[in-house]
């Protein structure tokens, strides 16, 4: 008999219980109300967030192929730009061992992982047009000029695609816009586009004075754009001895001469000779 | 002789005290703190942590730009995991162990509301990850200025165009001194604080600390995906979609917290400015979730059969 008592002691009653479910159910209340009520203020902040570039990225199925369950997983879990850094080292590994394929492909992956880091675009396309051209050009194993010609255009190409990418996911980088202008004016000899592109990196705020040197060279190698570019030299010129740099005064000498400036608006006059030399020259005096 | 005897009445004992008070669950909370710091997963944890952003020095030897950029990752990828793993792994033990060993039942046959225990518990653990946070912190900041200290050496040696080395040390300066990736300090340590409280609160019905660890894990994993559940129950929710999908949709929006939005880290880094009034929503939120947690845990815990 005492034992039983006991036991009944033990045992939650069933007032006890029932409070206990009931509890467990306010709990559950509570988190239900909440989570209703904070849902459209989370819509809201997941949009300010995406508007201040916050966690712009897609995670999908094929992103998931590219970097392994592991991978997917860690990047799911807010690890994303980590997942990004080892792959950016295994990439730099490919580098080493001159795999341009697979490196291409890891860069992909790296860039969608970390969409707003300038330096992975940049260093991407660096890759791409400099280093994986350079060995598809001077690829052994294909006889063929033609094939290899093609081959590195086309990592031209992959070079400019990815920082065409890059400028669209960071609007805000002038890097990006000068690595592109390099490609135009060093792999695909568009001067016209590097000019474009040199002339929208100098027009940030942060960006070094010498996007406008380089913008205006470009311009001057642009058949039929001397004036222009004349104008825009002698602007630079006119700025003061810092930017009087050796190329911008050939380059101004260049569309003077090109566009046979009157004496007067030219910065380099033509020399005058001394009336002695041109005496001795006509009485061919040593 | 009435006096003494009047103050140790009933009566008196009653109207002194309080139903709540903050000096109690200080006192719960420096307890727990020292009782957290003396476990060795506390160390373990800490010492993987700052030899992980101590080694990010090292790892990091590509170009200089891409150094800091690395270093930052390698450093608040490791401050977010550990803190993680900590707010879990810590919270989840404390009130087993305190049934185990029957602290439990000494602490509440002494004027002690079983809020200010929970209260008492999860200040303890808030402390302890903020002393962890602090300690890394310090540790990343180390290595940061030795990494700048390194690199501008470098370059003023290394020669070049004036031009050119003043931009690149204005560039090194700005990609390692920026103020914002404190900011994304807080928001890991708000996500942490987070954790704890919902560790809290599940280990408050849950039978054991495994249990409490692997329904936190797991909520863990989901709440990083509980914006794109949200979107899609809000955006199709017109479209053609079978009432089962939906409810579990809706489920997952409602049930979860979401964590992604405390993920603010991985912008930071590369140089995403944050707003403050953002910052400070974000952090509002955290310490919504963080109360709501810690009152829901208070009505399972108020009933519960011990």
């Amino acid at each position: 008999m005492k034992i039983d008592e006991g036991i009944a002691q033990a045992t939650p009653s069933l007032g006890s219980r029932r409070r206990q479910y009931s509890s467990y159910a306010i709990a559950a209340l509570m988190v239900l109300v909440f989570g209703a009520a904070r849902l459209p203020f989370e819509a809201g902040l997941t949009r300010q967030h995406r508007a201040a570039s916050f966690g712009n990225v897609q995670l999908n199925l094929g992103l998931r192929a590219k970097i392994g369950q592991l991978g997917f997983l860690a990047a799911l879990s807010g690890f994303r730009t980590l997942v990004a850094d080892l792959l950016w080292i295994q990439a730099h590994t490919a580098w080493e061992k001159v795999e341009y394929g697979r490196m291409n492909l890891m860069l992909n992956t790296v860039t969608t992982l970390a969409p707003h880091n300038v330096n992975f675009w940049d260093l991407s396309a660096w890759h791409m047009a400099y280093n994986a051209s350079v060995a598809a050009f001077n690829d052994s194993k294909q006889p063929k000029l033609v094939r290899r010609l093609q081959a590195q255009h086309q990592y031209f190409m992959v070079g400019k695609d990815f920082l065409e990418r890059g400028i669209a996911n960071n609007p805000g980088a002038y890097v990006l816009h000068q690595s592109l202008g390099a490609i135009y004016r060093d792999k695909l000899e568009d001067h016209w586009n590097a000019f474009l592109e040199y002339d929208k990196a100098a027009a940030f705020a942060r960006a070094p004075t010498y996007e406008k040197r380089f913008a205006a060279y470009e311009l001057a190698k642009v058949p039929g754009r001397e004036r222009q570019a004349w104008e825009r030299l002698k602007r630079l010129y006119d700025m003061g001895p810092q930017e009087r740099l050796p190329t911008l005064e050939k380059s101004l000498k260049a569309m003077e001469e090109a566009l046979s400036l009157p004496e007067e608006q030219r910065v380099y006059k033509t020399p005058v000779q001394n009336p002695l030399d041109i005496i001795g020259k006509k009485l061919q005096i040593p | 002789m009435d006096a003494p005897l009047s103050a140790f009445s009933p009566r008196a004992a009653t109207v002194q005290h309080r139903f709540f008070s903050p000096g109690r669950v200080w006192a719960l909370a420096t307890n727990t703190l020292t009782e957290l710091i003396r476990l060795k997963i506390f160390y373990f944890l800490l010492l993987f942590a700052l030899l992980l952003i101590g080694s990010s020095a090292f790892l990091v030897q590509l170009s200089f730009q891409d150094q800091f950029q690395m270093l930052k990752d390698v450093s608040l990828g490791a401050m977010s995991i550990f803190t993680s793993l900590l707010a879990i792994l810590a919270t989840s033990g404390l009130l087993p162990k305190d049934i185990e060993d029957r602290t439990l039942y000494t602490i509440l046959a002494k004027p002690v509301s079983r809020l200010e225990y929970l209260m008492g518990k999860l200040s303890g653990v808030v402390l302890l990850l903020f002393v962890s946070m602090l300690l890394m912190g310090v540790m990343f900041a180390a290595v940061l200025f030795w990494r700048v200290h390194v690199v501008t050496g470098e370059l003023v040696t290394g020669g070049g165009p004036q031009e050119l080395i003043d931009q690149q040390l204005r560039d090194l300066h700005a990609t390692a001194y920026n103020p914002n990736v404190w900011a994304g300090g807080l928001v890991i340590y708000a996500k942490a604080c987070l954790l704890a409280s919902l560790t809290m609160f599940i280990s408050t019905f849950a039978s054991s600390s495994i249990f409490t660890v692997i329904v936190t894990v797991v909520i863990y994993f989901i709440g990083h995906l509980q914006a794109t559940a949200r979107d899609y129950w809000q955006v199709s929710n017109g479209a053609a979609m079978g009432h089962l999908t939906k409810a579990f949709l809706a489920f997952v929006s409602l049930v979860f917290p979401d964590l992604q939005l405390f993920n603010l880290v991985d912008e930071i880094v590369v140089g995403t400015p944050i707003a403050a009034w953002l910052l400070y929503k974000t952090l509002g939120l955290g310490l919504m979730y963080f109360l709501i947690y810690l009152l829901a845990a208070f009505f399972v815990f108020s009933n519960k059969e011990l």
